[in-house]
């Protein structure tokens, strides 16, 4: 029963899926499944919400190392969870958008989310120079095709691409970086992402069908007996 | 009298900045060089050094450098130039504040050209920090430079729904199920931006602005696709070339990185003057992305000048 029940849910909705897109009569039903699963996936974030705060209350009750963060983390949460339930520090009424200018859900997004999620990413510059320097090396063939490649598209994506070579005749622009950046992305490039692409297509369909037809059980949990 | 014949050595701040900042990285790139014939290593903390400088010199003395569209490009900015007034664009803002320096630039000059064009838009988003992130371009873009077009009727901003592509799966046949109202409470039949408007097949052009899950490739393959609607979109540097196999039968156009967003400001600047004093963030960026890079490939070169000592140096041996 506990197994069984799992099963037969996940092969009725994956039949009714794949026969929508086959069968008209049945896009209605296709339709409704979707809504089910996205009624589902808004309860994800109760469930990561609950998840973080246990995470990290229990991190800071058992002063586990770099438990003084989690303070952070959980203030941070409970701040921003305050201020869009409750709509504290916002102008006009309750009804009033969260996103309104000047309200204290948009300030905190736009004073401390924005600026910490931009510094995030932003720090890749640095791990990518450093990466680069000790990466890319010319020990093979096949390692200096990279580098050479790489040169061409860090050249090619800045306009100095187009002073460095803008003085070849339109009759071999093909010569010119930024063109030839274009070429790198639209054929080597090109043809190695469909290849991958096609391969994890059959993938994704080999793994659906095993899943619809009960063959793979592993997210199940346990052992698939 | 040589003063007539002569133009006057006028240098300003930023370009006596300029010239040292330029000065100050390449000369310390060489002693680089030179330390690296001698096999010396370079520290990562120096590479960090100089990554520091060459982005933080461009944004303190900016340099603006004229940008011309691709080809990859120019087919969104085509595509919106061909649509009639009146027709209806989608624009999903799934991303969130780390892309946003990025592709934020993006559909801030996406939604300049639409409305300039008197296009309706309808804004969304797949993260749901795009909401977010809307709120910038409506305060940063619509309500200063477009103070004439009216909220539901011009443009509607119907937010975020959960469910990924199981959101799209739905509004490529209905709308109205998933977003029954605007973010603001507004039904879905008082908006007159949707009048005409059941699903995603009725619309003339959706633009997904971002790189992450789900994005682009969701669109393509759950609206685009099947509903036969024309896609385009703006996308992070490292996405791009993930998304060229859609280009151009399923996804008429992109604009990759901040680059693709440069070329789209510059094109938009030069069709419509009356933008020249409009923010141009991605052009500003192209400077630190242009010297970066420089900079990038100088330790290349330094680490491979080092490599081959080396192995000169272990061949010897």
């Amino acid at each position: 029963m506990k197994r069984n029940v799992p099963l037969a849910i996940t092969f009725i909705v994956g039949a009714v899926l794949i026969f929508s897109v086959f069968i008209p009569p049945m896009e209605n039903w296709g339709e409704d499944f979707t809504l089910f699963f996205d009624i589902i996936a808004v309860f994800a974030f109760f469930l990561g919400g609950g998840n973080l705060l246990r995470v990290h209350l229990t991190k800071l009750s058992r002063r586990k190392q770099d438990w003084p963060y989690s303070i952070v983390t959980i203030m941070g949460f409970l701040l921003m969870l305050a201020a869009g339930l409750f709509r504290i520090g916002n102008p006009g009424d309750i009804n009033a958008s969260l996103t309104e200018q000047g309200s204290l859900f948009q300030t905190i997004y736009d004073s401390v989310f924005v600026p910490l999620g931009s510094t995030m990413y932003a720090l890749l510059a640095f791990f990518v120079a450093s990466a680069s320097y000790r990466a890319f090396r010319a020990k093979n063939r096949e390692a200096t095709i990279l580098l050479v490649a790489a040169f061409i598209i860090l050249l090619g994506r800045t306009p100095l691409g187009t002073i460095v070579t803008g003085w070849v005749p339109e009759s071999f622009s093909i010569l010119q970086i930024p063109n030839l950046a274009i070429w790198i992305m639209n054929s080597p490039n090109l043809a190695g992402q469909r290849a991958i692409m096609i391969g994890i297509g059959l993938g994704v369909v080999s793994m659906s069908l095993r899943l619809i037809l009960g063959i793979e059980r592993t997210y199940l949990g346990g052992d698939d007996k | 009298m040589t003063s007539h014949l002569m133009p006057p050595l006028a240098l300003t701040l930023v370009d006596i900045g300029r010239i040292l900042s330029l000065a100050v990285i390449a000369g310390g790139l060489l002693w680089l060089f030179l330390r690296a014939i001698k096999r010396k290593e370079v520290e990562r903390r120096v590479i960090f050094l100089f990554i520091f400088v060459s982005v933080v010199a461009p944004i303190l003395f900016p340099t603006v450098f004229q940008e011309k569209a691709t080809p990859i490009v120019k087919d969104v900015f085509d595509k919106i130039e061909s649509l009639p007034p009146g027709s209806v664009v989608l624009l999903s803002y799934d991303f969130d504040p780390a892309m946003a320096p990025e592709v934020q630039p993006m559909a801030d000059a996406i939604s300049r050209h639409c409305l300039v064009r008197g296009l309706k838009i309808i804004y969304m988003c797949l993260f749901a920090t795009g909401q977010g992130q809307f709120t910038s371009t409506l305060e940063n873009v619509i309500k200063p430079e477009f103070p004439d077009k009216v909220n539901l009727v011009d443009y509607v901003n119907i937010g975020y729904k959960a469910g990924n592509e199981g959101v799209l799966n739905v509004i490529i046949t209905d709308f109205k199920k998933m977003f029954p109202t605007d973010v603001d409470g507004v039904p879905y039949d008082s908006i007159a931006v949707f009048k005409g408007i059941r699903s995603c097949k009725d619309l003339d052009l959706v633009i997904s602005i971002g790189g992450g899950k789900p994005g682009i490739k969701e669109w393509i393959l759950f609206v685009g696709d099947p509903g036969n609607v024309p896609i385009a979109s703006g996308v992070a540097a490292v996405v791009a070339p993930l998304m060229y196999p859609y280009y151009p039968a399923q996804m008429l156009g992109m604009l990759g990185g901040i680059k693709g967003a440069a070329e789209y400001e510059s094109e938009l600047v030069h069709h419509y003057p009356q933008f020249k004093n409009s923010p141009t963030p991605a052009l500003l960026m192209m400077g630190p992305q242009t010297l970066a890079h420089l900079v990038i490939m100088a330790f290349i070169v330094i680490g491979n000048i080092l490599y081959l000592l080396e192995r000169k140096k272990g061949r010897k041996r």
